[in-house]
């Protein structure tokens, strides 16, 4: 690299993933909001073969998961580390019928966490989906999104595995509180 | 409780003639009376997944818009996903009915009063939530009313049914999972992979 090259721009890791996503013929999103989640919900929202749902809490989107599957579709679930902990009854469901589950789980309470209501679960976060036998990639650098996404994509329906990919707080960056709407 | 239909004869009226209607069942109760109107590879039986019944239709129902989906379930296991009312009536499947038997109590844990029988109005949440056709059945004239609902794909509906606590003798649908979704799925024609 010589001076003059203009430096590389940061990786766009939400279209990474949606294009894994697409790649994957994704036909329904879900999500409780994350602003980590927000480019990503979007690129959703705009895409009309994509069906999005919003939910009150994050275990109606496992359900919502199993009965895509059941209907022949392929679904993915976005939420925020905090709403795992909302999820691990429901979780049953995918073991017990051996259902594909797909989500990405924007972290918080890891890295230069401003709020320390996040940090308990945050913490707890990888181990919740453990007890629960779903599977966990982490996501650390922007670079990789794709490829995980579509890695993570290929094992969840194609092999009938429940996979969370872990965003990293580090990755994602701290929210600012100061920004201004 | 004014309004007692059995539970049994309820389910089975919903279900005759069920044509191309996709059927999931909460857990407990709801899947016996399911199962003893007639086994069906499009019925996925739940035996667990309390407050998920719901949901699990709504992503059904987006999944096969040209087919009708009814979940049934029972005043408990709804009361559980409350939430996934809002979530449906603001996504408005047209080819979902959300089918509460409303005994008023917890039947399979030992008969404990529900919410619905110490003044929860589901017809009201549901309206609340934004459900465009929300019934309330109690007799056997207000179920034949409703049942061509089911397939009108014109939904989502909500109904309400009252039932009695009369004992029924349980009937037992298969409970491996696997098998109900993957007997599920190639009743839709996907291929087991
Ligand atoms: C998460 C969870 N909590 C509690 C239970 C125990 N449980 C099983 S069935 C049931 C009540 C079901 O009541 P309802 O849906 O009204 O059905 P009924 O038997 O009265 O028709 C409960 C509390 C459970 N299976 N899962």
């Amino acid at each position: 690299m010589t001076v003059s090259d203009p430096p590389s721009p940061a990786p766009d890791w939400p279209l990474a993933i949606y294009q894994a996503l697409k790649a994957a013929d994704v036909r329904q999103l879900c999500y409780v909001p994350d602003a980590g989640h927000s480019r990503l919900i979007r690129l959703a929202h705009d895409d009309p073969a994509i069906a999005t749902t919003v939910l009150t809490t994050e275990e109606e989107g496992v359900a919502l998961s199993a009965g895509a599957w059941l209907g022949g579709q392929r679904a993915v679930l976005l939420m925020q580390s905090s709403g795992v902990g909302n999820c691990v009854n429901m979780l049953s469901l995918l073991s017990s019928c051996r259902f594909p589950f797909l989500s990405f789980v924007t972290m918080r309470g890891e890295w230069a966490e401003f709020n320390p209501w996040q940090v308990a679960m945050g913490k707890a976060t990888q181990a919740a989906f453990e007890i629960m036998g779903v599977t966990v990639f982490r996501l650390e650098r922007p670079e990789d999104a794709g490829e995980m996404a579509a890695a993570a994509a290929r094992l969840a329906y194609d092999s009938d595995q429940p996979i969370a990919v872990l965003i990293a707080q580090r990755m994602i960056g701290a929210k600012k509180w100061t920004e201004s709407r | 409780m004014d309004a007692a239909l059995d539970r049994r004869a309820a389910v089975n009226a919903l279900l005759r003639d069920r044509g191309e209607l996709l059927v999931v069942s909460g857990l407990g109760s709801s899947s016996y009376d399911v199962f003893a109107a007639g086994d069906h590879p499009a019925n996925f039986y739940l035996w667990g997944a309390m407050g998920g019944a719901a949901m699990i239709g709504l992503g059904l129902a987006l999944a096969q818009p040209s087919r009708p989906v009814a979940v049934i379930t029972g005043d408990g296991e709804q009361l559980m996903g409350l939430g996934s009312l809002a979530t449906i009536a603001a996504k408005k499947p047209k080819n979902l009915a959300i089918i509460v038997l409303d005994n008023a109590h917890f039947g399979e844990t030992g008969m404990q009063q529900s919410h619905s029988g110490l003044g929860a109005n589901l017809e009201l949440i549901a309206t609340g939530a934004g459900f465009p056709s929300v019934s309330t059945i109690a007799d056997q004239a207000a179920l034949d009313a409703f049942r061509p609902k089911l397939h009108d794909l014109a939904g989502p509906h909500f109904a309400r049914v009252g039932i009695s606590t009369e004992h029924v003798d349980r009937a037992l649908p298969a409970r491996d999972g696997v098998y109900l979704k993957t007997r599920f799925r190639r009743h839709l024609g996907y291929p087991v992979s």
